[in-house]
């Protein structure tokens, strides 16, 4: 008999077989492992779990139709809350947020929801069922700009009830960050990804991409000229940062965003494609969040040795502790309370390595995280041929900028309502990290749900 | 998918096409640029915008060949698509603004046009005609084969020096001696300077203005993945900040760019693009092995 506290294991790839390939790490439960793993949730009444949830799926319930073996029905009930489960249950923080209020938790580990709520959505994609489109439409039209997590959540609520919904997206293929930042090995790209923006799509969403609002057309012109009713912004997080250093332009030096995304949406780990990429041999990411892990766990498969260099320590990590677990298993050097002072080149402009200096922790900061402090005289060298900055992004100004009449905070974030996501621009409203700034796939969701909601209420008024 | 109206060559292996993209067309000025993605598996590839005609609906873009996307690009012919067209990319040119016409009105302006650069400077140069400006150009080639769109310019210049470096054509030597014979020994004066061409004639042009201490603006076309200011790989050092060319520019003060850093970064992907573009040469001739390109290892 199984142990009662703890998950049912997962099987995975093993560490040394998926570090040089780029196949999913994660194979999920069958349907006795799912059934199982279900007969572990407690159901209760006041289910905390369900309010650990961004898009407040109601958890209890579809866990017991796994429990049951109606994984039809669970489908069901996850799709009230969320249009994109296969991905969410790859991809959320489960740890903070749903599994870290599961009461199970408290005496053992949590219920694993997150690999149930994958189970459910896999199973419900390989056995050919798709969200119902709406019967009748009310022929008003709302323009949804990025194709993101937000823009997909708002487009497939606002379809839903009925909406004209056309989603705008800047690159050639529909999905944002789900596309360009999170690696294949995460987040399958054809299997998934592309299987639930094809879910939308089943709703009645049409998605134009190749348009750049701001560029190609504004949302004035959207408003006043095309017949958009409403506009919902779910434009992303933006700008990469860098850390200001000397030698960060030299040849070697990667934003996370540009070495992601050859990799994951232009495919230069794929022979077929044209894209380059430089196959390091000795890489740093500076950096400690989810991206971070992506980027070095993308270098560890094209073959280098990749150091991740954190100025905090392990506590301090922002990463999902499943990334930073991956990460670790599959060999990534952690050099923790490290911070990068210069890059070093060669006479030809190329990376040959990072000054650095060891850190220690003082004083809780403005964020609650212990500051990191430069230990005096502890300077090193790191023999390096790349270095990818994974330090955040700030946002666009493209649309910002070219819209009358919407205000930014200090951050150059779009100010939104956090209920409906009314910006100060009549029926104009926002969501994700063009709002936030860089946060999770989940929250911007959880933006685009509200939105959507905020959007049919602001219309209905009309 | 963005239809192929017009596709053929101006000379030598330069390339002109006419592509359906009417949300382009619509918006688009002089100094920004596209981005053009051949099919499923191709580079997304940054192109200048040579012309465009808002009622048709159609951009106009010019190229050479430099690896395997481009080269695959020089095999559509007319009647075929591209699968991805999108802009209009970066910031127009200053000049081409009508809140700016009255100040550049009283201007007296210089285009340097270098090799397939050419292409791009003919909107700008178009849009000031078309605006009551007569603007002076400097053609510069290799040799008379490679003077391209001769007489589109002939229509809406002012002056127009043609100069090749074999002296087969026009003048002989460098766009850079133009310059200095037009100021020095011809009594022209110019208030503005558009250089637009290959980093290295960019560079020189900019050392050369520099000392008759006229400001010079250059287009920028560094490596870049999405042209939206997401990635990063096109920043270039302007004075003492980093700019990305894809939004901030593409067009900079000339003589605050460090050119020596950007020639260095355009080279980053050399080997990896020299390798993918043996491969599509070649096809299943190549195999590598003569320890040339690595394609074996």
């Amino acid at each position: 008999m199984a142990d009662v506290l703890k998950k049912v294991p997962v099987r995975e790839q093993e560490p040394k077989v998926r570090a040089t390939n780029f196949d999913e790490v994660c194979l999920g439960y069958n349907k006795e492992e799912a059934m199982e793993e279900a007969a572990r949730c407690l159901h209760c009444k006041n289910a905390k779990c369900v309010q650990g949830c961004p898009v407040n799926i109601n958890i209890p319930d579809f866990i017991g139709e796994v429990k049951e073996g109606n994984f039809e029905k669970a489908y069901q009930v996850i799709s009230q809350s969320s249009a994109l489960p296969a991905i969410c249950g790859r991809v959320c923080p489960q740890e903070s947020q749903c599994e870290g209020k599961c009461i199970r938790g408290i005496k053992g580990e949590a219920v694993s929801i997150g690999k149930l709520e994958r189970f459910v959505a896999d199973w419900a994609r390989e056995n050919g069922i798709k969200p119902a489109a709406p019967e009748q439409k009310n022929g008003r039209k709302v323009a949804v700009i990025g194709s993101g997590p937000s823009g997909l959540t708002c487009a497939g609520d606002l379809a839903k009830l009925g909406y004209d919904v056309t989603i705008f997206e800047a690159l050639h293929e529909a999905g944002g960050v789900l596309v360009y930042g999170i690696p294949e090995f995460r987040l399958p790209k054809l299997d998934v990804v592309a299987k639930e923006v094809e879910n939308v799509k089943s709703l009645g969403v049409k998605i134009e991409t190749n348009v750049i609002i701001g560029k190609s057309v504004t949302i004035d012109e959207l408003m006043d000229e095309e017949g958009f009713e409403a506009v919902f912004i779910g434009s992303g997080a933006g700008l990469p940062m860098f850390m200001g250093i000397p030698g960060e332009t030299a040849k070697g030096v990667f934003s996370a965003n540009e070495y992601l995304t050859r990799n994951n949406l232009m495919k230069a780990f794929r022979e077929d494609y044209d894209t380059p990429i430089v196959h390091g041999k000795k890489v740093a990411v500076v950096g400690g969040g989810n991206v971070a892990m992506d980027a070095a766990r993308t270098a560890l498969r094209l073959g280098a040795e990749v150091h991740i260099v954190y100025r905090r320590s392990e506590a301090e990590l922002p990463a999902r502790a499943e990334e930073v677990h991956h990460a670790k298993e599959e060999g990534i050097i952690f050099d923790l309370l490290t911070n990068p002072k210069e890059i070093l080149v060669d006479e030809n402009d190329s990376v040959r390595g990072m000054k650095c200096v060891r850190m220690e922790l003082g004083e809780p900061d403005a964020s609650g995280r212990r500051r990191p402090v430069e230990v005096p005289g502890s300077e090193f060298e790191l023999e390096l041929d790349t270095v990818i900055m994974s330090l955040g992004t700030s946002p666009n100004p493209l649309i910002s900028s070219t819209t009358i009449g919407l205000d930014t905070n200090r951050k150059k974030c779009i100010i939104a309502d956090e209920t409906t996501g009314q910006t100060s621009k009549n029926g104009v409203f926002a969501g994700g990290d063009a709002v936030t700034g860089a946060a999770t796939v989940i929250l911007a969701m959880g933006a685009g749900k509200a939105a959507a909601k905020g959007i049919h209420e602001f219309l209905s008024a009309k | 998918m963005y239809k192929i109206l017009k596709a053929g060559k101006l000379a030598g292996n330069i390339y002109e096409m006419v592509v359906e993209a009417p949300r382009v067309a619509k918006r688009c000025l002089p100094g920004q640029f596209i981005i053009v993605k051949a099919d499923e598996v191709g580079e997304r590839i940054p192109l200048t915008i040579c012309d465009y005609d808002r009622e048709a609906g159609t951009i106009t873009i010019v190229f050479q060949p430099i690896g395997a996307s481009t080269e695959k690009f020089t095999r559509l012919q007319a009647g075929d698509s591209f699968r991805d067209f999108v802009g209009p990319l970066g910031c127009p040119s200053d000049l081409c603004m009508e809140e700016n016409l009255e100040e550049v009105k009283n201007k007296k302006i210089l285009f340097v046009a270098g090799g397939v650069g050419t292409a791009p400077v003919y909107p700008q140069v178009k849009w000031l005609h078309e605006h009551g400006i007569d603007a002076d150009v400097i053609i510069g080639a290799k040799t008379k084969d490679l003077v391209i769109m001769e007489d589109k310019f002939k229509a809406v210049v002012g002056n127009l020096y043609i100069t090749t470096d074999d002296g087969s054509y026009g003048r002989s030597g460098m766009v850079t001696k133009v310059i200095d014979d037009l100021i020095t020994n011809e009594g022209k004066t110019y208030d503005h300077c558009v250089a637009i061409g290959p980093m290295i004639m960019m560079k020189f042009c900019c050392l050369t203005t520099k000392k008759y201490n006229l400001k010079t603006v250059v287009s920028m076309n560094p490596i870049m993945v999405d042209g939206t200011g997401m990635c990063g790989a096109c920043r270039v050092i302007v004075g003492d900040e980093v700019k990305f060319a894809c939004v901030d520019g593409p067009e900079f003060d000339g003589h605050k760019i460090d050119f020596d850093a950007a020639m260095k970064r355009q080279a980053l992907y050399k080997t990896e693009e020299g390798r993918a573009l043996l491969k599509l040469r070649e096809g299943d001739t190549h195999h590598g092995g003569c320890g040339n390109c690595g394609g074996d290892k």
